[in-house]
């Protein structure tokens, strides 16, 4: 096993005994890009020299005799919504093809702490909106499983890299599945955290009330170290929510006898394919004979999660995106004659079809006289759907579902069709409508596919999500197979 | 004819006094270098986050109080989506439907007369920044933008349609200021854009329970302005009607050079703003303790002093009325009687000579050299005789200008009164001796002919002759 292709916590061992050098994996990382990136595509810019540097810092200091963090020389990708200071922040958009924040997003401020090892920044579609990374303004991401097919979305680039052993671990944001539709597509381990749990500050705004930032990694334990590294309150967001983090290594048991699991019936219903339906129920089986007590349940208003959500994301999206006129930086129309002129090319030209869409939806819905019949409206049945997962985890310590309706799809398969490209994120986006942690982690193959099995937990409670999921990942071998590319 | 009256509503917005901005740590100094005060924050940068200034929340509270309204228990932050230039984000973050005040007043007072005005609301919201064009906004080039002010904290507070002509509106918004002043929470100059108003007027045949459609005028940076901007639009409503035609509701701008109020836009094409809770920032729940301590701290406000002056000190109603409308002077007024308790001679002084010499050498009260102290040191001078009223009128200007010490300026430029009866005494003769005229005339009965000789004997004494004593020796000579 080469080094590029090992956890987090399996190189933190290797350097603290000095077998390897920081260095010596970041090598590994950047010739593994150096031999894939061509047919993948993860990444928009790569980091380098600066990534060498941070390696050599590292490795002086476990030479001098330093206990150094659990990601400290680890090499991770950072979707490129997430600010990073000096290096370009593109959010794949050609309205920011050119933006240097002049801030680091507070997530970066606490992996710069543990001095853990930016690769690169990774694609995604413009802005987090779509399920492929084929909106992307800038090139196409592939799936390492199988590089005719997308690697799901938005977060498509950090889960590629992750899946084709481009980095140790990434990224990513999620705000109707971003994070767990992409793992799932790729075979690799994501997390949505409780909203509020990780800052949104540096990450540039979606839907403000639904983003969060959280982690791909390739196993559960990863999983968990990089959630004790971006975790916790922060002065900076006004969202973020004061609660002491615990330390969340201590949730990896291989038990889950006596868990609760309800599995709402509406996530098993029409739209999902049937073969994934039969690794999920082997799932299910699985778990059951560990211990776990799997019932059938039912959270009754998920059938109006997708209208809520395109009207809620798109009306937050259409303010947050209205700041990129081309006045202040990023694309600026040369062919204007005047400041209104310059405000509608430069963002007519800046942004692609499906920013464009939204925006155009969100505007519409917070119009006059529409405002009460869609965003009011829609707020309301967010409170219903909430309150179905509030009943549901009063008697169930995770609900499950598989993280997406079908395996990866062929690139260009669905992207005519924005009705089929949202009907991805069908059984996540419920969970970033309720606030509550989600994630996805392998749980079999269709076609040689991989098929992703998603845990949701009431606020708060990745606990109870890491040790459901370690335990599945201690019994079964999906996370360890690797794509041949 | 036909009786009109206004109907005049007003919209303020006041700068808060606070340190830093209202959603980062940025200076809100005013006069700063273009662009120096700002951070990534209010610039709106991708992916910052606001956080509220709870010195914002502290103040608006303190102006909500002292405005008589009440202070929301649960309020909120919305978005005001519109593109501008001067604003980063493109969209405002304010306050919609759940501002932190609601339904106040203060009273006005004019010919004697108290009338209360209700105030709508008060909400807190982010300030713009500032296009700065090359010569006019139609024929500039490029324009720049400043973003210092981006992010000061503003309160903006609504009146209700109580107002019936333009004084009214004028003592409206003169009465705010005075009461925001006294709070501290602003300093409220109109030339620094700290308070700015528009104002809603429509007119009406008086007696007429309905109204009639409104016009919105804006840019009126003074007083003055807002009075005349009124005045005209009034008038022009009223012939507009009167010759047959229809009011469009519309927004307007008082052109001051011209007089006039120019249609700006119409209604047809108002913003849609698309108000929605930001939801970057979570509802404020106030706690009324802290409510009860912040009105516990509220200084004396207007109203109270003025009852105070006339009461404790025996004022005159106007005399009261003027010094509290500005807590500076009147702040300096009880500084003086600290020193000198006297209240109707301070108040003449202030409300006269004081105030003619800091406005012929436009200064504010609160930047000028003469400490109360000072002010309080020159009465005296008078009622020790030292120096007569007259003479202290020219102190007081050398006072305004170098901030020097009364008595060393007396001192300096020999400006002790002469009440040596020897020295006044020689004097006078040489004055009878020199003007047998006017002396004859008034022994022949013209009374008159005693001023002139007066004025003599002050002229020959530069004024330093002890008035009374010159009256006195005077007419015990011409007697003789």
């Amino acid at each position: 096993m080469s080094l590029n292709q090992m956890t987090a916590h399996e190189l933190h061992e290797l350097m603290m005994k000095k077998e390897v050098s920081a260095e010596e994996i970041t090598k590994a990382v950047y010739d593994r890009i150096d031999k894939v990136e061509d047919k993948v595509k993860s990444y928009i810019t790569l980091t380098r020299e600066q990534a060498l540097e941070t390696a050599r810092k590292v490795d002086e200091k476990i030479a001098a005799g330093d206990k150094v963090p659990p990601l400290a020389g680890i090499p991770i990708a950072i979707k490129d919504n997430i600010c990073t200071s000096g290096v370009k922040t593109t959010c794949a958009s050609k309205i920011l093809y050119n933006f240097v924040p002049p801030y680091n997003a507070t997530v970066m401020e606490k992996l710069n702490s543990q001095q853990a090892v930016m690769v690169g920044k990774t694609n995604m579609d413009e802005f987090a909106m779509g399920s492929s990374t084929e909106n992307s303004g800038f090139h196409v991401t592939r799936n390492p499983w199988d590089t005719e097919r997308v690697p799901g979305g938005s977060s498509g680039g950090s889960a590629a890299a992750v899946a084709a052993d481009e980095c140790i671990a990434a990224l990513g944001s999620d705000t109707g599945g971003s994070i767990r539709q992409p793992a799932a597509l790729c075979g690799v381990v994501g997390m949505k955290p409780t909203y509020g749990a990780v800052s949104r500050y540096g990450l540039v705004a979606f839907a403000s009330s639904l983003d969060q930032i959280g982690p791909f990694t390739k196993d559960v334990t990863d999983c968990a170290l990089v959630l004790n590294a971006i975790c916790g309150h922060d002065p900076m967001d006004s969202t973020s929510v004061k609660y002491s983090v615990p330390d969340y290594t201590q949730y990896l048991q291989n038990d889950v006898r006596g868990l609760k699991i309800g599995v709402p019936k509406e996530f098993m219903a029409e739209g999902l394919n049937p073969e994934v339906r039969k690794v999920v129920e082997e799932a299910i089986a699985t778990l059951s004979n560990l211990g776990a007590v799997v019932e059938e349940t039912s959270l009754p208003h998920t059938e109006y999660a997708l209208p809520v959500y395109y009207i809620i994301a798109p009306a937050e999206a259409s303010s947050n995106l209205a700041r990129y006129d081309g006045v202040r930086y990023g694309y600026r129309s040369v062919e204007a004659d005047d400041v209104v002129e310059m405000f509608m090319r430069s963002r007519s030209e800046g942004f692609g079809e499906e920013v464009k869409r939204r925006i155009m939806l969100g505007t519409y819905a917070l119009s006059a006289g529409y405002y009460d019949a869609y965003y009011n409206k829609a707020l309301k049945v967010r409170t219903l759907i909430k309150q179905d997962f509030d009943k549901a985890f009063e008697k169930y310590d995770l609900l499950l579902s598989p993280t997406a309706p079908g395996p990866a799809f062929k690139i260009g398969e669905n992207i005519d069709d924005p009705v089929q490209m949202y009907l991805q994120d069908i059984f996540t986006l419920s969970v970033n409508l309720a606030g509550i942690p989600g994630i996805s982690i392998p749980c079999g193959f269709v076609n040689g596919l991989p098929v992703g099995l998603q845990f949701m937990a009431k606020p708060f409670g990745e606990g109870t999500l890491l040790r459901a999921a370690y335990t599945f990942e201690q019994n079964t071998e999906f996370n360890r197979q690797r794509p041949a590319l | 004819m036909a009786q009109w009256e206004a109907v005049i509503g007003l919209e303020v917005h006041v700068e808060l006094k606070t340190n830093t901005k209202i959603f980062c740590n940025s200076s809100t100094e005013f006069g700063a270098d273009p662009n120096t005060h700002v951070c990534p924050v209010c610039m709106g940068l991708p992916g910052v986050l606001p956080v509220l200034n709870k010195k914002v929340l502290e103040y608006a509270v303190k102006a909500g109080l002292a405005l008589n309204c009440k202070i929301a228990p649960y309020s909120k932050f919305d978005r005001k989506n519109y593109y501008y230039p001067d604003l980063p984000k493109n969209y405002q973050i304010s306050q919609y439907d759940l501002p932190i005040a609601e339904h106040g007043y203060l009273d006005i007072e004019l010919d004697g007369k108290t009338k209360r005005i209700g105030i709508t609301r008060l909400h807190m919201e982010e300030d713009a920044g500032k296009l700065v064009h090359q010569g006019n906004i139609m024929t500039t080039p490029y324009s720049l933008v400043d973003y210092n002010r981006t992010g000061v904290p503003l309160i903006e507070i609504v009146s209700e349609p109580d107002m019936r002509s333009p004084e009214e509106a004028k003592a409206y918004l003169e009465k705010l200021k005075a009461i925001i002043q006294y709070t501290g929470v602003s300093d409220c100059k109109m030339q620094e854009g700290s308070l700015r108003c528009d104002a809603n007027i429509s007119v009406r045949l008086v007696g007429s329970a309905e109204f009639g459609t409104k016009t919105e005028i804006k840019n009126m940076n003074s007083f003055k302005a807002l009075q005349k901007a009124l005045e005209y639009e009034m008038q022009r409503q009223i012939e507009v009607l009167e010759s047959g035609g229809r009011i469009v509701q519309e927004t307007r701008t008082w052109d001051e050079a011209k007089g006039i109020t120019v249609s700006m836009r119409s209604k047809e094409e108002a913003h849609d703003y698309r108000y929605f809770p930001d939801p970057d920032l979570v509802p404020i729940v106030i706690d009324p303790q802290w409510v009860k301590e912040i009105e516990e701290s509220l200084p004396e406000l207007p109203d109270a002093r003025k009852k105070r002056y006339i009461e404790e000190y025996g004022l005159p109603e106007y005399d009261a009325a003027v010094l509290t409308m500005s807590k500076e002077m009147s702040d300096y007024f009880e500084e003086v009687l600290d020193e000198y308790p006297h209240p109707k001679t301070v108040s003449n002084w202030m409300m006269g000579d004081f105030s003619r010499i800091l406005n012929a050498n436009q200064v504010e009260i609160q930047d000028c050299k003469v400490a109360p102290s000072q002010l309080a040191e020159l009465l005296k001078l008078i009622d020790k005789g030292t120096i007569s009223g007259k003479i202290a009128k020219t102190v007081l200007e050398e006072m305004v200008e170098t901030g020097s010490d009364p008595g060393k300026i007396v001192e300096e430029k020999g400006l002790v009164q002469i009440s040596d009866e020897g020295e006044l005494s020689r004097i006078i003769d040489e004055v009878i001796a020199g003007n047998p005229k006017s002396v004859e005339d008034y022994r022949n009965g013209k009374k008159k002919a005693m001023g002139f000789l007066v004025g003599q004997t002050m002229k020959a004494t530069k004024g330093k002759a002890n008035p009374a004593l010159v009256n006195k020796l005077l007419a015990e000579k011409l007697q003789q």
